[in-house]
Parts: C-alpha cells; sequence; structure tokens
C-alpha cells in the first residue's frame, strides 16, 4: 500500500472533525449521536493507523517525510508543516487511536448523566485532545510537536475542568496548565537554541547535525527539552498537578493522564535519543530524577485513601521508572513500558471508574470494600491490572519493567537497587487498593450497598479489550533471557531507537534468571503481606502519625510550593493590581485628563472678559518678543 | 550752550512732564488739557527740527480738531473728578513695571552705537511745505485720494453709530 | 556758525520715553476716554521719531548734495498718520459716546462680555 502515506493527513484530521461538529451543533445533537460521531471518527482513524502501521511494517522500509505546507518562513528560517511517518510514530499512532477509541466508547456510559450539550461539549474536547496528541508525535519538527503539546495542554486544562461548577477543580485545572506551561518554557527555550544552533528545527536536520555540535550546547539544549518534559510528564518538581488532576473525569484521567499526554514527554527523550546520547551528563539528569519520582511518589501512594489519586501517584511513579529507562540509553524499554503502562493503567483507571459509577461517586476506598461479588467483570479487571502492574509473568508489566530493571542493572547498583524497592513499593500499593475496594467486608452505607451492580456493556467490552492486552501486550517484548531474537519491539524500533547497549559485559544468562526470579519472588511476597494486612474483614484505619502522615500528606510538597511560589506571586500581583495599577498607571491616565481640565480651568481666568487685562497681556506678550528678537535670537 | 539745545531739553522736559500729567490726573478735564500740551511741546520739536509743515498741521489737527471733540464728549458725560473707580492696586503696579520695562528695552535696543551721531542740524528745506507738496501731489497721489476716501467712511461710520435706535414703526 | 549738534539718540529716547507713558496710560486707567487719549499720545511719539529720522537721513545727503530731498517720505508719512489718527478718533468716539448710552458709564471693566 504505497499510497497508504497520503491518506495520513487524514489520522489526526478525522478527530479534528469530529471536534468541530460536537462543538459547534453541540445545542442540537442528541447524546447517542454525539456519542457516535466522537467514537466513530475515533474508531476510523484507528483502522488508518493500521493500515499505515502495516505500511511501516514492511522490510526496508524507510521513513517518510510527508511535506503539506510552509508553516514559517521568515528570513533564513524554514519551518515546514510536514509529518513524519516511522516506527516510532506508527506505534504512538497506534496507542493513542486505539485506546482513544476505547475510552471513547466507555465514556458514551459513564458520561450519560451529564446534559446533552455538556456531554457533546465532552467528546469535542475529547476529539480535539486527540486531535493534538497525534498532531505531537506526527509531526516532522519540534515546532510540530510543540504545537501538539500545547494543544493536549490546553485540552487537559479544559477536560479536568469539565466540571466546571466546582471551583476547586477549576483550580486543578489552572495548576495544571500553569504547571505545564513552566515546562513548556523549557521546550521553548530548547527551540530557540536549536535554531540558533542548527539553523532548522527539522528532526532530520537537526539529528545529523548534532554530533558536530560542541556538548555543552547539546546538553544545553536536552536539559532544557527535559525541562518540558518534567511538565508535561509530571517529574519532579513539576508533578503536583497529576493527582489533582483527577479531579476531571474518570475516562479523561485514563486517556490523558494514564496513556497519552504523560506519555509526550516519553516520546519526545525517545524520538530525540540522538541528541540525549551525545549529552551524557543530561541522561544522567534524566535518570536520577526519574528515579526520585519514582520513589517519592511510591512512598505518597502508600498512604493515599482515594482509588483515584492511589492510580495517579502511581501513573507518576511509573512515568518515573519510564524516565530512568531512558536516562539509562534504554530507549526501547522507555517506550515499551509506555505501551505496557498504557494497556494496564488505561484499564485501571476504567475499572476504577466503573467502581466509582457502582459507588455513586463515592471515591473514597475505606468506605468501600468486598465488592467482589457484586462487580465481577470490574473485579477480574482490576485484579488483572493490578498484576500486570505489580510485574508478575507473564503479564505485560512483567516484561517492560524487567527490561528496565535490566538496564538499570548494569548502569549502577545503586539505579538497580532502588529501582528494585520502587517496584517493590508498587506492588505493594496496588495490593492494598485492590484488597481494600474488593476483599473484605463492605464498609459502606446501605443505600450504596443496594445500589451496586455491575456495569453497562459500553464500559465492561472496554475493559476486557484492554485486559486482555494486559495479558498479552509484553509478549511483543521478550528478552533475549527466554528465547532468541524474540524482541519483536525492539527490532521493530530499530531504525529509529537505538537497542540499548551494555556498558558492562553482559551478565550470563543463570545470573539474569536468578535475579528475575528473586524479584519475582520479592513481589509475590509483598503481595502477600499486603493481603494480610488489608483482605481482612475488620480493617481498621487510624490516623497516620509520624513518617505516615508525612507520605499521606504528600510530603507537604504542595504546601512547600504554595508558600515559596504560589503565594509571593499572589502577593505581588495583588501588590501591583492595587497599588500599580489602580493607583499608579490608572492614576497617571486619568492625572493626565485631570490636569487637562485643570489647566483648561486655569487658562480660562484669562478670559476675564476685562478689557484692560487683556491689553495687559497684549503689552507683556510684545515685550516678550522685543526682548526676543532684539537680544536673544542668534 | 547753544539756544537750540537748551530749547531742547526744555521742551523734552515739557512733554514728558505733560504726559505724565495726562497719565495721572484724576480729572479728565485735566487730562485733556495736559495732553494738549503735550501737543504744544512736540509742535515745538518739530520747529526745532526744521519740519514747519508738520508742526503747523499737528497744531491744528491734534491740538485744534481732536482734543476738541474730546473735549465735547467729556462735557456732555459730565465727567468731573472721581466718578472713576480705580483698578487693582495690582494691576497699576503691574502696568507701570510693563510699561517702565518696554521703555528699558527700547532704551538699551538702541543706545550707543557710535555710527549715530548724525546731527540735527536746522538746515536742509524738506520741512517746507512746496517741497512736502511736491512729492506728495507727484508721488503719493494716491495714498491721499484714499485718505479722502477714508474720512468718507469714518463720517458715514460716526454717523450711524451715533443715531438713536428708532423703534421699528407699527403698522 | 558752530551748529549745535544733537545727536539722533536723544530724539529716539524722547520718543521711547513718550511711548512707555502712553502704554502705561493704556494699562492703568479705567476711563475709557483716557484711555483713548493715552492711544494719541503713543501714535504722537512715534510721529517724533519718523520725523527725527527723516532729518537725519536728509542732514546725512544734505552733506554730500544739496539738492537731495531723501528725508521727504518719512514726513509725509507723519502726515498720513495724522490722517489716520483723525479718522480713528472720529470712530472711536462714536463707539464711546453709544457705550455711554447704553451702560451709562465709560468704565471699561464693564466690558466683559468677552468672558462669555
Amino acid at each position: 500500500m504505497n499510497d497508504m502515506t497520503q491518506y495520513v493527513f487524514l489520522i489526526p484530521l478525522l478527530p479534528l472533525i469530529g471536534f468541530l461538529i460536537n462543538g459547534l451543533f453541540r445545542n442540537y445533537l442528541t447524546k447517542s449521536i454525539s456519542g457516535w460521531v466522537g467514537t466513530g471518527f475515533m474508531l476510523c482513524s484507528f483502522v488508518l493507523s493500521v493500515m499505515l502501521f502495516q505500511h511501516v511494517n514492511q522490510p526496508g522500509f524507510q521513513p517518510e517525510v510527508i511535506f503539506y505546507f510552509d508553516f514559517i518562513r521568515a528570513g533564513g528560517l524554514y519551518i515546514p508543516f510536514s509529518f513524519l511517518v516511522d516506527q516510532l510514530s506508527v506505534l504512538f499512532l497506534l496507542i493513542i487511536t486505539g485506546i482513544g477509541t476505547l475510552i471513547h466508547l466507555y465514556s458514551t456510559a459513564y458520561m450519560h448523566e451529564e446534559a446533552k450539550d455538556h456531554f457533546a461539549r465532552y467528546f469535542a474536547y475529547l476529539n480535539l485532545f486527540v486531535f493534538s496528541m497525534l498532531l505531537l508525535v506526527l509531526g516532522a519538527n519540534y515546532v510540530i510537536m510543540f504545537i501538539g503539546w500545547e494543544g493536549v495542554g490546553l485540552c487537559s486544562y479544559l477536560l479536568i475542568g469539565f466540571w466546571f461548577g466546582n471551583p476547586e477543580y477549576n483550580k486543578a485545572a489552572k495548576k495544571a496548565f500553569v504547571m505545564n506551561r513552566i515546562g513548556d518554557l523549557g521546550f521553548l527555550l530548547a527551540i530557540f537554541w536549536m535554531i540558533t544552533q542548527f539553523d532548522s528545527v527539522r528532526y532530520l536536520d537537526v539529528f545529523s547535525k548534532a554530533p558536530a555540535a560542541p556538548v555543552a550546547v547539546l546538553t544545553g539544549i536536552t536539559l532544557l527539552l527535559f525541562v518540558g518534559a518534567m511538565g508535561k510528564s509530571a517529574q519532579i518538581p513539576l508533578y503536583t498537578w497529576l493527582p489533582d488532576a483527577m479531579a476531571g473525569p474518570t475516562p479523561v484521567s485514563a486517556l490523558i493522564h494514564a496513556a497519552t499526554m504523560v506519555t509526550a514527554g516519553i516520546y519526545m527523550i525517545a524520538r530525540s535519543n540522538i541528541l540525549y546520547s551525545l549529552a551524557p551528563v543530561t541522561e544522567n539528569t534524566v535518570a536520577v530524577i526519574g528515579l526520585a519520582t519514582a520513589l517519592l511518589a511510591a512512598t505518597i501512594a502508600l498512604k493515599q485513601n482515594d482509588i483515584k489519586k492511589v492510580l495517579a501517584y502511581s501513573t507518576v511513579s511509573q512515568l518515573g521508572l519510564m524516565f530512568l529507562a531512558l536516562g539509562v540509553g534504554a530507549y526501547t524499554a522507555g517506550v515499551f513500558h509506555v505501551m505496557t503502562h498504557a494497556f494496564f493503567k488505561a484499564l485501571l483507571f476504567l475499572a476504577a471508574g466503573s467502581v466509582i459509577h457502582a459507588m455513586h461517586h463515592e471515591q473514597d476506598i475505606t468506605k468501600m470494600g468486598g465488592l467482589r461479588k457484586k462487580l465481577p467483570l470490574t473485579h477480574l479487571s482490576f485484579l488483572i491490572g493490578c498484576l500486570a502492574i505489580a510485574g508478575i509473568p507473564p503479564f505485560s508489566g512483567f516484561f517492560s519493567k524487567d527490561e528496565i530493571l535490566a538496564a538499570a542493572h548494569d548502569r549502577s547498583p545503586i539505579l538497580y537497587g532502588l529501582s528494585i524497592v520502587a517496584s517493590l513499593m508498587t506492588a505493594f500499593y496496588m495490593f492494598r487498593l485492590y484488597f481494600l475496594t474488593f476483599s473484605g467486608a463492605f464498609r459502606g452505607t446501605e443505600k450504596q450497598h443496594s445500589h451496586l451492580h455491575e456495569s453497562p456493556a459500553a464500559m465492561t467490552i472496554p475493559l476486557m479489550l484492554l485486559a486482555a492486552l494486559s495479558i498479552a501486550g509484553g509478549w511483543i517484548g521478550i528478552p533475549e533471557v527466554f528465547a532468541h531474537d524474540a524482541h519483536w519491539l525492539a527490532s521493530f524500533l530499530e531504525p529509529v531507537v537505538p537497542i540499548f547497549k551494555p556498558h558492562h559485559q553482559a551478565i550470563s544468562h543463570q545470573m539474569e534468571l536468578m535475579l528475575m526470579g528473586g524479584i519475582v519472588v520479592l513481589i509475590i511476597g509483598m503481595i502477600f503481606w499486603a493481603y494480610r494486612l488489608f483482605a481482612k474483614s475488620d480493617v481498621s484505619f487510624s490516623e497516620p502519625d509520624g513518617i505516615s502522615k508525612w507520605m499521606a500528606d504528600k510530603w507537604y510538597v504542595d504546601e512547600i510550593y504554595d508558600a515559596i511560589i504560589v503565594k509571593p506571586l499572589n502577593a505581588i500581583s495583588s501588590w501591583l493590581s492595587k497599588i500599580m495599577e489602580a493607583r499608579w498607571i490608572d492614576g497617571a491616565v486619568n492625572g493626565v485628563g485631570k490636569f487637562v481640565l485643570f489647566g483648561g480651568r486655569q487658562i480660562r481666568l484669562l478670559q476675564s472678559g476685562q478689557v484692560g487685562s487683556y491689553i495687559l497681556v497684549m503689552v507683556i506678550s510684545i515685550l516678550a518678543f522685543l526682548l526676543y528678537q532684539l537680544f536673544w535670537k542668534p | 550752550m547753544h539756544i537750540t539745545e537748551i530749547l531742547f531739553w526744555l521742551l523734552s522736559a515739557l512733554a514728558i512732564f505733560s504726559a505724565l500729567m495726562v497719565v495721572f490726573s484724576n480729572n479728565p478735564v485735566h487730562s485733556v488739557l495736559w495732553l494738549i500740551m503735550v501737543f504744544f511741546a512736540i509742535s515745538g520739536h518739530y520747529i526745532l527740527m526744521n519740519a514747519q509743515f508738520l508742526a503747523i498741521v499737528n497744531m491744528i489737527v491734534y491740538a485744534g480738531a481732536i482734543m476738541v471733540l474730546f473735549l465735547f464728549v467729556i462735557m456732555l458725560m459730565n465727567m468731573n473728578k472721581e466718578s472713576e473707580p480705580q483698578k487693582s492696586k495690582w494691576l497699576r503696579f503691574a502696568a507701570v513695571i510693563s510699561g517702565g520695562s518696554l521703555m528699558l528695552i527700547f532704551v538699551a535696543a538702541l543706545k550707543g552705537n557710535s555710527g549715530f551721531v548724525n546731527s540735527m542740524r536746522g538746515e536742509g528745506s524738506i520741512g517746507l511745505i512746496r517741497n512736502l507738496g511736491k512729492v506728495l501731489f507727484t508721488d503719493y497721489v494716491v495714498p491721499f485720494e484714499i485718505s479722502s476716501v477714508l474720512f468718507l467712511s469714518a463720517m458715514v461710520g460716526a454717523v450711524v453709530l451715533g443715531k438713536k435706535e428708532r423703534k421699528p414703526l407699527q403698522y | 556758525m558752530n551748529m549745535p549738534i544733537i545727536p539722533v539718540n536723544y530724539y529716539i529716547f524722547l520718543s521711547a520715553a513718550l511711548f512707555a507713558i502712553g502704554v502705561v496710560g493704556v494699562l492703568t486707567r479705567r476711563n475709557a476716554i483716557i484711555i483713548f487719549m493715552c492711544i494719541e499720545l503713543m501714535l504722537n511719539s512715534v510721529n517724533v521719531l519718523l520725523v527725527a529720522f527723516s532729518k537725519m537721513h536728509h542732514v546725512a545727503a544734505f552733506a554730500l548734495d544739496r539738492t537731495t530731498a531723501v528725508g521727504t517720505e518719512a514726513q509725509l508719512f507723519v502726515f498720513f498718520i495724522m490722517v489716520v489718527a483723525a479718522a480713528e478718533v472720529t470712530v472711536g468716539l462714536a463707539i464711546i459716546v453709544m457705550l455711554y448710552r447704553n451702560i451709562h458709564s465709560v468704565d471699561i471693566n464693564f466690558l466683559n462680555r468677552l468672558k462669555h
């Protein structure tokens, strides 16, 4: 299908059309039509992506740049609007359109309580988001990526604040947007620097000129790009928006904050891997920050009592692991984990949404329990998701996480040890969540108990599909240890993303198997510990104190930010608005008017009507004129 | 000192003193009389400079006609000593100052360039009527005729202005 | 014969003095008629000046050529100034009489309609 590349533009265009239809006609369309429009366009995009994937998967495929029009042509700066079709972008296309379609389908049931114009508005925003995300991954230069980057930030704001009647949700949306913006500043600076250094922002140009550039410049550019990734993918210090973003509807959390937007940072760094491999300082920074984030978020997740918050912190933690992978040079592992994480995290969020739906919008797990009998399908999917994220073979999470651990082991034992700690904590808090929600006795009210029911088909079908993917998704990346040359994903991505090169001598297969087995045993041990603690009928919840309190209160990071950044900014802006603006600037402007009036009144006094004073003025003017003429004029 | 110089100083002092009295008398009639004195002094200067025609015309026109006219109007309005309010003190002060400054400026502008010592001897005959008349009726005859038109319009204007307003006729 | 020499500067100063006194009069007095008279005073000071200059030029040219008629224009100009002054007095006094008829006073402070 050689002409498949001619239709690439349709892939982002269809969701854009869906956005326009749902957005412009939201007052007139019925709910089922809006739902069909939104989901239908997504499905078409997905089908086109599959066809494109088949086109790319042929042997001997070269990356293709499809040019559409000149975007910016100013002086020496030339930025074309073109798409780059290669293995990495087509992989992300599949993830985005596939999971996107499932989430659209799920949303038609989840959001059915909304009024019809809000319902249509929701789907419009979702479609716009998918459009921006597709633009991001399809762009052939950093500026197109940036357009998509900004677009997903905007849609994130719109969707987090979807129920805009609640001021708390609006604050969360603003927080997300502002933190994204801080990251975007880094991204923009990187783009400017790139233009200065390389005279171009196109991937092909930059990557071919990069080896010749000085290391300091490359380090600077890559660090700035990473700042952008920090904002979008919620790493320290720009991660606090993600847990607050749970204010949005659960499918939004699933799509944006689990599967797609937050992975934009990973995509950017994976795409720029040539730049990063030339700047080892940045790579180390990325690895360290990723690991730190993974650990910090895991500790916070241990003590949270809101389903979505636990999942949010878990997302932050897993993103940290992905950045760790990128930082040690295992780009393929990072992308692999993106894929598997998309599957099981979306699954977990959608299952959580199903639980919330059944519990009538109750999100506190201290009030749940024993839901296993009432919500069987949900329960099964959630369990599969937990197993996947914990890293139990043969679920998908195991393969991707193990690849990351192996790369970390090769780089440094400290990294390896700490990432194992993070994985163990992951298993623990996820299963704490699982047991508290589904096992034991029901702790909620009687009214809630009577309402419990399984979700409709539109919600359970995506759950089941995602569960299947969570089970089988890892099998495209089977490592060397198990079967020779079976890592299909690595060989697929190889033209774009280099395979990880171990620094030290590869450890023997036996050693590797032993390490893997050991870790799995430890994880199963954590699961049992969680079972002991939380699966009983009489779980008690005490007020946390000491370190637990610190963890439950998110290590007070939000409070620190508030004191250091938010309050001074608010103080400055209120000073500016009350004093600068009201008194000085307005005063100056009004003062000009007042001065003119005042001057006019004074000058009017000259017009006394008294002839005598007129003559006096005449004489004085003549005097002045004579003085000037006779004595001063040069 | 030659008699001419004495006469010059005398006449100048008379002129300036009379001018000051014009400005500072309270009674308007006195002001008129002092002004006539000024005109006499100035005519004296004209004679000193041998501008005889102008001296005579000055006397006849100014002192004779114009001042009499002024006197008529003042008598008409029955203005005597002090029905006249004064301007405010500050304004008078400012007036004197500006007038004085004006004079100073003239003096300063026109003082002591040594090329100005042209004498004012009483010689030459340009002031005589015959010579003046010759130039007036040959070179400047047009302005002369136009001045008669000017007089006509002034007379008409004066008459029109002076008429009493008549009530419009009732039909 | 030793003819006396009066520098023309003296006449200039005389004229300036008379003019300044006229200005002071105009500014100081409130009676319209007195103001008018001071204007006449100013005109006369200018006349003096003109005649002095005419004499000056004539004397300078006379030294070279005894039949010259150089300064004549200035004296004719003085003549015309007098003509105009006469006409002006006529009309001006007519205005003042009309003013008196309307407001029964010649105080210029009552002439403040220009204020509006």
